[in-house]
């Protein structure tokens, strides 16, 4: 089946097929179906004209069984009948393979209510393509005209999505939900000396009239400007001024290390350690995927129980981990509906709504409080820097340096570096400017005073 | 996959609105994968993804739809979704007629993975774990995977482009996580060829896993890493991810031409030390990032990007090289079916210089040796890169001495290729990697011999 045309996706329909897989299930056998759907518009703008124009749906399906605490796995990126079968019969095929887990099995219905989240527009579906191709073009012209020393754009981009899944168990689980969301996106270049400098903004919401083109436009070449003229620092250990985004992006690297699995299996540096003063007592840290304001709030989890609150940090001190139906059996507790997937693969566990309880203050005031620091726009390497096993951070740096509570000189060419631990440790002041990002988390404003700089 | 006049059909529709250019790209793709972890095969997963993108250019205008349905309506339909960036031209009926042209396949294959009793694969997983595990105490945990590909292709153009590919890869990891006084740390190798199942008849098993645990148990004692800038020598292998970072990305063509290269523009200069020859080529048998022809049709093949130093060639995908009128390099690449190509690298090298490595680490009075490299990222506009160093030592008074904890490593790739000191004659390809661009990622190799660069920046917190 193709899904070029902008009919909007048949939950119920998903929910039919994800039903008659598990409905398989043979004798002693557990049965989850995970079927997924969706469809995409996505504009990219050069030079005044369309560079590309892409409409395309995608569909798959991943099935697992279970049967004496073995599993086995397949998936297929179809929903034709002949090809769902082969799938059931390969995932039964590889069963006898696995090794028998005490803890294998898939989530059961607990009785928490799924929250009512508004996260669907049909405007994803009804605005003609024109509109959408007009705003990555106008989105370019902004950028183009809004400084001289803009020299060009890499590419202006519009993008929106309809995803719906499905998932259904042998166990009674029956769920299905679909959501939009809508982005435009930019990059800028300029010259600086012999080289150029590029930076990116962009802007997120869940239709065509929640995403900002000014946003987009204005995150893009104040980024841009602020970073000509960039130099080596000098080598220093000085205090780290996360932005809400920044921030974000730390607490996604923390959540991580906070995954039941992670912690199981010895592989978490905060294993054995709930009760324990493992960050700044100004540290407050919740995943919420019931909160509207996310862009990661979604009513179910992906092997169907519904999202819940999950308290973090405490004032520092380690409440809990993220679980999944898995991890969770293994624990001796309850999933916290943390599971996470694509069709080709089977539940992982992520954070989707992380928040930190605001402090006070925001980027300004708290920066006018710092003698010696760093205030980082982007932060690089950090899938090569960071071990989540080990703790070790280190990153590649690149911001304004601050004296005396001032914004000083563009840094380029720099690592940030400590261990994950000591930075959670060491906050001393938390923000209260909450930004949501692209990715669902809610950012605040850091300070996290003796992060080495390394430069010349 | 498809019949061929069935192709010729639906380049015919997606060209009816006035398209200049229309292509079919068809793919099957089969992936089979066993993992081992906290002592138990824990699943043996499969996959099946099958379909087809299709383009329509128009002047710089691309129109671009997938599906899933194979099946002549599932095609015209997403034929007539791609033409409709083309709507404002002409029109007309335009006869397409595919002549088929195949190239040899530069990597064959004796045992396909899907092949293989799922029993054997699991033996193997049972295998690297005890002997991960058998290597020392402070062990704590170990992960081992096998996977296997076969992704087959199908390429049809509106120039009467016929031909096909048939890439199958097989993939080996083992990763360790060692637990001491000072915390844990992890130790990682891999493996992975564009050929089938005969990858195991190569290697030692036991010797793999146990080098993948030694070096999670050498970081137990490593000291935190040096901050600033020293002189730099990079292992044999893995080290060639410095060149994919440091100049690579910068030679792809479409960054080139949209000013988003501190590359552009410098074709015939010297942009690098005299000692550098750097190679991008997609036909070296069996490497990870090979092929018969790319995803677009042409052939791999050979392209000296740096000759001694000097920049002669970027590398081209089939729209750029089509609007220039000169030949594609086969640089044209995507992630599946549901992806845009764009220029991609594919086995990216630099060749053997004429030192002894022993040479290069004893001229090092103080530095810091590299045996492995993990990934990196690179800014092409500004040319600043970061790579992660996943194995790394002090080198003190001309020898290697301490381990040194993880951290990221940064320079500029100009400056980089320029301060490239002294290059040894070990060449050896590094591990298989997967390349990430605007958020697709393909297979790519690489590989260098040792060399030294006479400092880079490295991100440690040891002043």
């Amino acid at each position: 089946m193709t899904d070029t045309a902008t009919a909007g996706t048949d939950v119920d329909a998903l929910r039919a097929l994800a039903d008659r897989v598990a409905s398989q299930a043979g004798p002693g056998e557990q049965v989850e179906a995970y079927v997924s759907q969706g469809t995409n518009t996505s504009v990219d703008a050069y030079e005044g004209e369309i560079e590309s124009l892409t409409q395309a749906g995608s569909a798959g399906i991943g099935i697992r069984v279970i049967k004496d605490g073995r599993t086995g796995f397949a998936y297929a990126g179809s929903h034709d009948d002949d090809i769902v079968a082969d799938a059931l019969a390969e995932a039964r095929d590889n069963l006898p393979f696995a090794e028998p887990d005490e803890w294998a099995g898939l989530a059961e219905p607990d009785g928490v209510a799924a929250t009512a989240l508004d996260v669907h527009r049909e405007a994803v579906l009804a605005t003609p393509v024109e509109d959408k191709v007009a705003m990555a073009i106008e989105l370019e012209r902004m950028v183009r005209a809004a400084d001289p020393r803009v020299r060009g754009v890499r590419a202006a981009t519009y993008t929106d999505a309809e995803g719906a899944f499905a998932v259904a168990t042998s166990t009674g689980i029956s769920v299905g939900g679909r959501s939009t969301i809508a982005y435009v996106s930019v990059s800028a270049l300029a010259d600086d000396g012999d080289a150029s400098v590029i930076a990116g903004g962009m802007s997120v919401g869940r239709a065509i009239d929640e995403v900002s083109l000014d946003e987009a436009a204005d995150d893009a070449v104040s980024r841009l400007l602020a970073k000509i003229g960039s130099v080596k620092p000098e080598s220093a250990v000085v205090t780290l001024i996360l932005e809400p985004r920044l921030t974000a992006t730390v607490l996604g690297i923390v959540s991580g290390m906070l995954g039941g699995e992670a912690v199981a299996k010895g592989r978490s540096p905060f294993a054995n350690r709930v009760g324990q003063q493992v960050g700044s007592p100004l540290l407050t840290i919740v995943d919420d995927p019931t909160n509207p304001d996310s862009l990661g709030a979604e009513p179910y989890d992906d092997e169907g129980l519904a999202t819940r609150r999950v308290p973090l940090l405490d004032q520092g001190v380690l409440q809990g981990f993220l679980h999944n139906t898995h991890s969770a059996r293994r624990a001796g507790t309850a999933s916290t509906a943390s599971a996470a997937r694509g069709y080709s693969s089977r539940p992982s566990i992520s954070a989707r709504a992380l928040t930190v309880q605001p402090g006070d203050g925001d980027l300004d005031s708290l920066l006018a409080t710092v003698d010696d620091g760093v205030l980082a726009s982007s932060l690089g390497g950090i899938h090569s820097g960071v071990n989540p096993i080990s703790g070790d951070f280190s990153v590649s740096v690149e911001g304004l340096r601050v004296r005396g509570g001032e914004r000083a000189e563009p840094i380029k060419e720099a690592t940030l570096a400590s261990t994950l631990q000591r930075l959670l440790l060491d906050v001393s002041h938390v923000g209260a400017d909450v930004e949501w990002q692209p990715g669902g988390t809610g950012g605040v404003t850091l300070l996290i005073p003796g992060v080495s700089l390394s430069g010349r | 996959m498809i019949e061929d006049p069935t192709l010729e059909r639906v380049l015919a529709r997606a060209l009816r609105t006035g398209g200049e250019f229309a292509e079919v790209f068809a793919e099957d793709k089969q992936s089979g994968n066993a993992t081992l972890d906290d002592g138990r095969v824990e699943q043996l997963s499969s996959g099946r993804d099958r379909g087809a993108g299709i383009r329509v250019v128009v002047g710089d205008t691309t129109g671009f739809a997938h599906t899933a349905d194979l099946s002549e309506q599932g095609l015209l339909t997403a034929a007539e979704a791609a033409s409709a960036a083309a709507r404002e031209g002409g029109g007309g009926v335009r006869e397409i007629a595919l002549t088929r042209r195949d190239v040899a396949n530069p990597s064959p294959v004796s045992v396909l993975p899907d092949d293989v009793p799922k029993a054997d694969k699991v033996a193997i997983l049972r295998q690297a774990d005890e002997a991960a595990r058998a290597a020392a105490r402070e062990i704590s945990q170990v992960t081992a995977s096998v996977a296997g590909s076969r992704r087959r292709i199908l390429v049809a153009n509106s120039d009467g482009l016929l031909t096909s590919d048939d890439q199958v890869r097989t993939l080996f990891s083992v990763s360790a996580v060692a637990t001491g006084d000072t915390g844990m740390q992890t130790g990682r190798k891999s493996t992975g060829l564009t050929i089938g199942w005969e990858l195991f008849d190569r290697i030692d098993i036991d010797e793999f896993a146990a080098e993948a645990a030694q070096m999670a148990i050498t970081k137990l004692r490593a000291r935190p890493a040096p901050s600033g800038q020293l002189p730099v020598v990079i292992g044999a292998g893995s080290g060639g991810v410095l060149f994919h970072e440091a100049c690579g990305h910068g030679l792809e063509k479409d960054l080139v031409d949209k000013g988003a290269s501190v590359y552009a523009g410098r074709i015939g200069e010297l942009v690098a030390s005299p000692l550098v020859t750097l190679v991008d080529d997609g036909t070296i048998a069996e490497e990870w990032g090979a092929f018969a022809v790319d995803d677009e049709g042409a052939p791999g093949q050979r392209n000296v990007l740096i000759q001694d130093g000097v920049l002669t060639e970027y590398m081209w995908d089939f729209l750029r090289s089509r609007k220039e009128g000169r030949p594609n390099s086969g640089n044209g690449r995507r992630q599946s079916y549901k992806h845009l190509p764009m220029v991609r690298m594919t086995n990216t090298f630099l060749e053997n210089g004429t030192a002894t490595p022993d040479e290069v680490i004893a001229g090092t009075d103080h530095g810091v040796y590299v045996a492995k490299l993990g990934g990196g990222q690179v800014n092409t506009a500004s040319g600043d890169f970061v790579f992660g160093m996943q194995e790394a030592y002090l080198i003190e008074d001309g020898e290697i001495t301490e381990p040194i904890r993880e951290g990221n490593l940064i320079g500029n790739g100009p400056q980089c290729l320029q301060d490239i000191e002294v290059i040894a004659d070990d060449f050896a390809f590094g591990g298989p990697g997967t390349c990430g661009k605007d958020g697709q990622g393909v297979p790519v190799g690489d590989g260098c011999p040792t060399l030294r660069v006479a400092q880079l920046t490295i991100g440690g917190t040891s002043s």
